[in-house]
């Protein structure tokens, strides 16, 4: 096992320098996580509660990767297991391809951002971020210009004296984004980190957490709940839920290619139309909408979708027409919800279902429908993406 | 009337109605339990009846000289009170002793008690509390059952063989710290598990994912940040043991005197009232000063761990 | 690794161990005393059967008799006095804006637990045998006296914790429906108030009925309570009757102890 050598043995770690050095793993690609297979079940085997299950991912190495679900999906038993405070009932976990199971969090060139933050009320700001460096047995010296580098990097070098509770929440976070980072590990774990911030901090840090990223080079792992957080953060998503990741993929691919409900539902509003596929290409295929137009959709993936199946339309992916012209679908407009940014048309199609249209709004008159009114949709060239079923 | 009459009405009486409530608890402590003692400090000043008791206004330092010096019986030299300071000076050690020796055991307890599940953490708590208030006394004999020559821990030994005659516990200074340490553990674990009860794990979480191993995390935070408790059981466990009176005189017997003790005996066969009182005085004031350590202490920790 | 579930941040080695010993050292000698009750024989070391006899006997024991009677008439006395001072004092002291006299009042309610026994002790014993010697009167009001005094603290702990964690707001809505203060007390404060009442009650009679040091010094000839008598037989050769008046004693406390637990935890 390396890792033990690496922080027993030697006190001042090879990487401590905050350099990045890209080292492939054993199969040849830059995966800095390897979870592969595992299962969680508190409890009884058989009958306890699972909270992850057969779970796999790739996570690369000096990337932006989030986990992104409900509350009570799995996303923090993952990073737990990945910290080391839990141990998987199945499968494995692998860090820079080496089995990391048998690890305890001391052990583990893993670093988390909690929460709470889980600051040590009885240490100063400074003592919090060398804490750890004190623990591997790093040399005083070294341990002094890193606190000093991690105190720059964070911008609370005035508060280095300051005991942990004199200081504000936004201070916090940054304290304990600067204790995680010190020991530079390999990666760096984030629960939830900004949860706790008012919208306009959280705004804040959500930039100068990829303002960190980018400078420290080290892998992050974000759990969130908060969709808006994770599309503008993450280089990659994992959306989760009950147990189960639904679909990895760049914040755009998510987003625009949805291939479960879940997945669509739960990110951004979306517009569910029932309708008969068959195949009309690679990847593509046609769909008999039930409420009248025929629409190209995306197949979720290369398997055949032929028969029934469900199409998500991005309300934005539409605009609204006058009923009397040419419209792919058509229906009476119910509500308009006046948003600032855009306007929310929510109507209701002529088959009974409900459709929402999000149009830009522009300075001037208003939109010029008016409720009750019998309107069309046309639907954007691709806006259509078929689900799994 | 005015407005501002008659708020001063409520307010005067609002303060009639306290001080009223307040003074029968404020009488019958002054009478007696506060008042006594400015009384003991004047007899501490008289000089001492030939039978007990003082002769009235006849002013004296003998009872204050008399607690750190002493007349050779033989030569009339003035010397230091030897006895008086080897009884002074085990009373210390072994209030310390007992201290370190129940901080060492009920630190493990209450931690134990804290890190239960919080169904059964109840029940630890229980069997704890039972002690706690059990009649000392009782709980003093009860220690003497298990070390007496003919005890539990003689007859185990002598049975396996690890001994051939009893060890003689008994009227030892031993035997008085095992009482004191036994009398008083709940005294220690009870103000520990308070402050281990409120220890947030996240942080010692945080502190294992921040490399830091067993050992370290108890030395670096669970310790520091459950020093509340270690003061308070500290204090809680030393100001009874300096002025224990019941356990040394069971089981230490004539011999192995604590202050309580060489107090009690100038008011029965020592028939030296002044010095009783000069004793006390002298006890009081250290206990006085153990307690102002206690609050500075505590302060200063209360500081450390706000925002938890 | 195998059948670790979890990495216990809980967990210190050795911990549960010096835990199991201390409980061990905790009940082992109550244990043995409370067994040696039993002992049909007269030695507390050698065991010569089952027997009542030492339960008997204590129970037939005149002086026991009149001990028990003097340290419950004692408790009974010192703790009714102390509750309800103790409960005034606790009315006048909690839920105010801070006032001139508060951190007095409170010094002075808790100064007996601030001295050590042993010298309010001799201090009582200066005072008391003056006013002996000047009334005339030698009866058991002082023993009385003294033991409100030290009970007054330990009642008033519970009573104030009880009134502190009250909501105000029912006694200003007890007025905003006519209530005069008293009825206001009487029909909303007592009830509410009446757990921490009790508690205080026990608490107050279970450290009265346990005093041995300030009993010792302040009582007059013949005026011996259980404890008192207990200290005095352990100087001379002891037999299982004092065990037996032990057990009794204990079994007694562990009654209002857990009683008293099980009324503070259902609060919660």
């Amino acid at each position: 096992m390396a890792f033990p050598d690496r922080f027993d043995g030697l006190p001042a770690a090879p990487r401590c320098e905050g350099v990045y050095k890209v080292t492939g793993d054993t199969r040849g690609n830059n995966v800095a996580i390897d979870v592969l297979g595992v299962t969680k079940v508190f409890g009884a085997a058989d009958s306890g509660f699972r909270a992850l299950d057969k779970v796999s991912a790739s996570i690369r190495q000096n990337e932006f990767f989030t986990l992104l679900g409900p509350s009570g999906c799995g996303k923090t038993t993952l990073l737990r297991l990945i910290a080391g405070f839990e141990f998987p009932t199945e499968g494995r976990i692998l860090l820079d391809g080496e089995d990391i199971a048998a690890l305890p969090p001391f052990r583990r060139p893993v670093n988390t951002v909690f929460q709470s933050y889980a600051l040590f009320p009885h240490l100063t700001v400074a003592k919090n971020i060398s804490f750890g460096l004190e623990m591997l047995g790093w040399p005083a010296t070294k341990i002094a210009s890193t606190v000093e580098r991690m105190l720059a990097l964070v911008k609370m070098e005035p508060m280095a004296d300051r005991l942990t509770d004199q200081i504000s929440g936004g201070q916090q976070q940054r304290v304990a984004l600067a204790r995680a980072l010190a020991p530079n590990p390999r990666v760096l774990l984030l629960d939830e980190p900004l949860s706790a911030l008012d919208f306009k901090l959280r705004k804040e840090m959500q930039i100068e957490l990829k303002r960190l990223q980018g400078e420290t080079g080290i892998t992050f792992v974000f759990v969130t709940h908060d969709q808006e957080e994770a599309l503008t953060m993450s280089d990659r998503i994992a959306v989760m839920s009950a147990g189960r990741i639904l679909q990895v993929g760049s914040p755009r691919e998510i987003y625009d290619r949805p291939t479960e409900r879940f997945v669509a539902d739960f990110i951004g509003e979306t517009n569910f139309l029932e309708g008969e596929a068959k195949v009309a290409g690679d990847r593509l295929l046609e769909v008999r909408l039930d409420a009248g137009a025929t629409v190209k959709a995306t197949a979720p993936d290369a398997a055949l979708h032929a028969g029934r199946t469900t199409v998500a339309v991005r309300p934005e992916h539409a605009d609204l027409v006058p009923g009397d012209g040419p419209a792919d679908l058509t229906g009476v407009l119910k509500n308009i919800v006046y948003f600032g940014t855009d306007t929310h048309f929510h109507m209701t199609l002529d088959n009974g279902v409900p459709f929402i249209v999000r149009q830009q709004n522009t300075p001037g008159e208003g939109s010029g429908f008016s409720i009750g009114e019998q309107v069309g949709v046309r639907l954007h060239a691709d806006a259509a993406q078929a689900l799994k079923d | 009337m005015q407005p501002h009459e008659v708020e001063q009405a409520a307010i005067r009486r609002g303060t009639m109605r306290r001080w009223l409530l307040s003074a029968p608890a404020l009488v019958i402590i002054f009478l007696a339990s506060f008042g006594p003692l400015f009384v003991m400090l004047a007899f501490s000043v008289l000089e001492k009846g030939d039978y007990g008791g003082v002769k009235p206004w006849t002013f004296s330092f003998d009872g204050w000289a008399n607690v750190f010096f002493q007349h050779d019986i033989f030569t009339g030299e003035l010397g230091f009170a030897d006895a008086h300071l080897s009884i002074f000076w085990r009373s210390v050690r072994l209030s310390i002793i007992t201290t370190a020796l129940t901080l060492v055991l009920g630190f493990p307890t209450a931690y134990f008690i804290a890190t239960r599940p919080r169904k059964t953490r109840e029940i630890w708590v229980f069997l704890v509390t039972i002690p706690f208030w059990t009649n000392l006394l009782i709980r003093t004999f009860a220690m003497q059952e298990v070390i007496r020559n003919e005890g539990v821990i003689n007859t185990v030994a002598m049975r396996l063989g690890m001994i051939s005659e009893p060890i003689q516990i008994m009227y030892t200074d031993w035997a008085v710290l095992f009482g004191m340490t036994y009398v008083y553990l709940p005294l220690m674990v009870l103000p520990l598990y308070a402050s281990m009860e409120k220890l947030d794990f996240r942080l010692v979480e945080a502190a294992y994912d921040l490399y830091a191993n067993r050992f370290k995390v108890l030395r670096r935070i669970i310790l520091p940040l459950t020093k509340p408790g270690i003061i308070a059981g500290s204090i809680l466990v030393f100001i009874p043991s300096l002025g224990a009176y019941v356990t040394p005189r069971v089981l230490g017997g004539g011999k192995n005197m604590m202050l309580g003790n060489l107090i009690g005996l100038q008011f029965g066969k020592g028939n030296n009232w002044p010095l009783g009182a000069a004793i006390s005085i002298t006890l009081m004031v250290v206990v006085m000063v153990a307690l102002l350590v206690y609050v500075r202490a505590t302060a200063r920790a209360g500081g450390d761990d706000r925002g938890r | 690794m195998a059948g670790k579930r979890h990495f216990d941040v809980r967990r210190q080695p050795g911990f549960a161990f010096v835990a199991m010993f201390s409980f061990f050292a905790l009940y082992l000698p109550m244990a043995l005393l409370v067994v040696y009750a039993f002992n049909a024989g007269d030695s507390l070391a050698l065991w010569e059967g089952f027997s009542f006899r030492w339960f008997v006997s204590a129970w037939q024991n005149d002086t026991v008799q009149d001990a028990t009677l003097r340290s419950v008439i004692i408790a009974v006395c010192a703790a009714v006095l102390a509750t309800s001072a103790a409960t005034m004092a606790a009315l006048a002291t909690t839920r105010t804006r801070p006032y001139r006299g508060q951190t007095f009042t409170y010094a002075l309610i808790n100064q007996p637990l601030m001295i050590p026994e042993i010298v309010t002790a001799v201090a009582l014993l200066i005072v008391f045998s003056r006013i002996k010697v000047w009334t005339d009167y030698s009866g058991l009001g002082y023993l009385i006296a003294a033991h409100t005094a030290f009970c007054v603290p330990f009642a008033y702990l519970p009573i104030r914790a009880r009134l502190e964690s009250m909501d105000l707001s029912l006694e200003v809505a007890a007025a905003d429906l006519y209530a005069t203060p008293w009825k206001a007390f009487r029909y909303i404060t007592l009830p509410l108030l009446r757990p921490g009442i009790i508690a205080g009650f026990m608490l107050a009679f279970v450290i009265s009925l346990d005093d041995v040091v300030i009993t010792e010094f302040v009582k007059s000839g013949g005026q011996d309570t259980l404890p008192t008598y207990m200290l005095g037989q352990l100087r001379r050769v002891v037999t299982p009757e004092i065990n037996a008046i032990a057990t009794v004693f204990l079994a007694f406390s562990v009654v209002i102890v857990t009683a008293f637990f099980l009324m503070t935890r259902k609060k919660t």
